[in-house]
């Protein structure tokens, strides 16, 4: 248990096991980063969509997500200074902050997150994932290190699938490209058994997040599927997929949820357990992290709780059925990285937000478009429209930032998210005889 | 009036024209024909020609149309480009396209063919993953592959059962293009009072609306008139334009930089009409010929990856010296990803040579132009006073 420092919020925050867990396991991680170079372990640089944790921890090697240190940085009030910084150094006002706030991080000394220095890359993997800026990201990065480079080419669904020639063509680049260059930073042979073995792991927490995240059909919902999500996702979409740390996370988390529906309790917002939900909603669209617990609490304060979301299948979409398959290690990280969410097309992705409001039984749904990523955004109007047109439930749209602190005007946002709730009350009580 | 002005006439309309005439003219005269749409930057317009279709570039309306349904699909942080593509499509003056290619230049482009699959669900859709492995067989193997898709599709909807005879046909015809841009692009280089961009630039939109025959016509025409001219040379600094590759700089911006003071003796306007470097070899497939040719010799762009470390670096210094430029004008569409994530490699490589560079942003609708005037003429000034590159 901790107190919140925050005036007026002398609560006492309860923290589960699984909270616990995870802070543990992050804080070893980049504890094991910091000592990488001196214990010569070796470090891959990746993205979350399309991370191939599996096969990089296969060959001994540690993962490096970028977006995670930017959202960390975000979170802990340090990425406008790195902005700041980055911007300084001539990059646009006009593009990403994930890369200018991982930018200038590194201009700062590659202090991560939690205070240790990040190693440099002896790879960078650069996983070409639902994300243009992805390709520019690691361009400007490798000018910084001397190390190789490897691009993993994944075709977009614009069709909607992935096509049987484009996961041939993921898993042939994998095989001849990524996989000899692993083996020669890490100076081991590829250990397909080890592979295997990682691919049921991920395979086994994979089962466990999906039971979690579709544990919020239950009234009253035991998770918060976008603000909580975020946190359920973390060792899944970084460097615990695939690890035994991962599936004893995942194991606990699930029993804790299951104990929250056994209970019929409501999830751990900031300010307590919301146990009183009197708005289920379905959002679109990467948090806002510089205010990350002022946006949730907007939320929280009003009864309201997420039940499900995209941003967390942006890591992969489990909830749609994909599974590693430890029998085609390849193909199925070909699978894998095909079909994170980004890389789907604009349909799928509005064909996902109406499944949501059904299946997860919503009052509204919310689409919270950032500056920063064009991925995400350009096309969100047109989704809201459209999926308001099939389900004839409206939406709110309010726009932010993922790290610049610039861009959230946090009276603005509150308001539309009041107004908008207070619609869906009025509409509620017009529809009641 | 002269051959030459008769040519810029017929450029400029072109250029204005939101409706597209020649294209539905050309349709017109056999209801038989289709035409397929492309936006920035690179389509492979000889597997459109060879599926008997009228290839059409999309590359927005500048200033000249009041965007208002485009608008209301995007938020103010979004380019302009899909904004206005958009109020073409939705006031109907892209109705006559039976299909639309999105390439693969930014996540914008890429989501708007999304939104073109439900906004105009009669037109084919296409987004084109360009191959990023270069020196590789598997990047090779999978474009063809998606050119040999493409060629399907495109020729169920056209009805013509291509063949390699006519792949080739439309290849050597596109080659034929592009020799002839290339060299419109080194008279300019060479003698660039001769070819000012004022008049180059509508003439290769002209190129990307009309039968490419009708583009060879014309632009040999220019060329003609252009050598019987000994034109003025004037004091202007030499500058290439870089990082305009997408959404296009308005006409009165170029018209702004050129009398400012400077000649513009390269660029990347319209980069898809060069961007193959050389010929496609003959004597294999003809799509594997196409597509050898697009991953071994595409030019090096934002939008395409770079596989060597230091390539982003050396490039400014590279394309300064082949166009014997003074400096560099780093000229991107506001919000333009591919242009704003680039430009501080490739200006610290050019700063790195003591090439002198200046930057700014623009939209398309840019309807002001005395900012641009004042930094254009004073970099002119200064590359006089002090020296360039």
């Amino acid at each position: 248990m901790e107190s919140d420092p925050r005036p007026g919020h002398a609560a006492e925050i309860h923290k589960d096991r699984s909270m616990v867990l995870q802070k543990e396991m992050i804080a070893r991680h980049y504890e094991r980063l910091e000592r990488a170079p001196q214990c010569g372990d070796p470090v891959v640089y990746t993205f979350v969509p399309g991370n191939l944790t599996e096969l990089i921890r296969s060959f001994g090697a540690l993962p490096v997500l970028p977006e995670i240190n930017a959202l960390q940085s975000g979170m802990r009030g340090r990425s406008r200074d790195f902005i700041a910084a980055a911007e300084r150094a001539g990059h646009s006002e006009d593009v990403c902050t994930y890369v200018k706030c991982d930018i200038g991080m590194l201009m700062s000394g590659n202090i991560g997150p939690t205070g240790t220095r990040l190693p440099p890359p002896d790879l960078l993997l650069l996983s070409y994932t639902g994300c243009y800026t992805f390709m520019k990201w690691f361009e400007l990065l490798r000018e910084q290190y001397n190390c190789p480079t490897v691009f993993l080419q994944v075709p977009y669904q614009g069709d909607g699938r992935l096509a049987p020639e484009h996961r041939r063509y993921i898993a042939d680049q994998i095989r001849s490209d990524l996989i000899p260059a692993l083996e020669s930073i890490t100076g081991r042979g590829y250990d397909e058994d080890r592979l295997r073995a990682n691919l049921t792991l991920a395979r086994e927490a994979e089962d466990d997040l999906v039971a979690v995240l579709s544990s919020a059909k239950h009234r009253p919902s035991p998770i918060d599927a976008y603000f909580g999500g975020v946190y359920y996702v973390g060792p899944i979409f970084s460097a615990f997929r695939g690890t035994a740390e991962g599936v004893e996370y995942y194991r606990e988390l699930r029993r804790e949820v299951e104990a929250r529906v056994a209970a019929g309790l409501g999830p751990v917002t900031p300010d307590g357990p919301l146990n009183d939900q009197r708005f289920r909603l379905v959002v679109e669209g990467p948090p806002n992290w510089t205010h990350f617990r002022e946006f949730w609490r907007m939320f929280s304060d009003e009864g309201a709780v997420v039940v499900a979301s995209t941003y967390t299948k942006v890591g992969g979409t489990y909830d749609l059925g994909f599974r590693h398959d430890p029998d085609d290690p390849l193909g199925t990280m070909a699978d894998y990285c095909g079909g994170c969410y980004t890389n789907l097309n604009l349909p799928t992705r509005i064909d996902m937000l109406v499944r949501y409001l059904h299946e997860y039984q919503a009052d509204g749904f919310l689409i919270n478009s950032v500056k920063s990523c064009n991925s995400f955004s350009a096309g969100q109007l047109m989704m809201l429209r459209e999926v308001e047109q099939r389900t004839g439930i409206p939406g709110a749209f309010i726009e932010s930032d993922l790290v610049d602190p610039r861009y959230f005007s946090a009276a603005n946002i509150k308001n539309r998210i009041e107004s908008y709730l207070q619609m869906l009350t009025a509409r509620r009580k017009s529809s009641q005889p | 009036m002269t051959a030459r002005a008769e040519v810029v006439d017929w450029a400029l309309a072109r250029y204005h024209d939101l409706e597209f005439s020649v294209a539905r003219e050309w349709l017109a005269e056999q209801p038989s024909r289709h035409a397929c749409g492309y936006l920035p930057v690179y389509a492979p317009r000889e597997v459109i020609h060879a599926a008997g279709m009228l290839p059409v570039g999309i590359h927005g309306v500048g200033d000249q149309l009041e965007i208002i349904r485009g608008d209301a699909f995007y938020q103010s942080y979004i380019c302009h480009l899909p904004r206005s593509v958009l109020e073409l499509a939705q006031s109907g003056r892209l109705g006559f396209l039976s299909a639309v290619l999105f390439p693969s230049t930014c996540d914008v482009i890429r989501n708007l063919s999304g939104m073109w699959q439900l906004l105009e669900p009669q037109t084919y859709v296409r987004y084109l993953d360009l191959p990023h492995q270069h020196g590789l067989d598997l990047g090779e193997r999978f474009w063809e592959g998606e050119l040999r898709t493409l060629l399907a599709d495109l020729s169920r909807i056209s009805g013509r059962a291509v063949t390699d005879a006519d792949l080739w046909r439309s290849i050597e015809l596109y080659s034929e293009v592009r020799r002839l841009v290339l060299e419109l692009y080194r008279v300019r280089r060479d003698e660039p009072w001769r070819v000012p961009t004022e008049e180059l630039y509508p003439l290769l939109r002209a190129g990307e609306v009309v039968p490419p025959e009708v583009f060879l016509t014309q632009g040999r025409a220019y060329l003609e008139a252009v050598a019987g001219e000994p034109g003025r040379i004037r004091d202007n600094s030499r500058v290439i334009v870089v990082g305009s590759f997408c959404e296009q700089p308005p006409l009165g911006l170029i018209k702004t930089i050129e009398r400012a003071g400077c000649y513009i003796v390269d660029d990347d306007f319209l980069l898809g009409n060069r961007l193959i470097q050389g010929d496609v070899v003959t004597g294999g497939p003809p799509l594997r010929g196409l597509a050898q040719a697009f991953v071994h010799h595409a030019m090096k762009t934002s939008v395409l990856y770079e596989p060597d470390p230091a390539g982003k670096r050396r490039l400014m210094k590279e394309r300064v010296a082949a166009a014997r430029a003074d400096g560099i004008i780093f000229a991107a569409a506001s919000f333009c990803d591919p242009a704003l994530l680039d430009r501080p490699m490739l200006r610290a490589g050019a700063e790195a040579e003591g090439i002198p560079c200046i930057a700014f942003k623009y939209a398309e609708n840019s309807g002001q132009f005395q900012q641009f005037r004042e930094q254009a003429g004073t970099f002119s000034d200064g590359l006089k006073l002090w020296g360039g590159g």
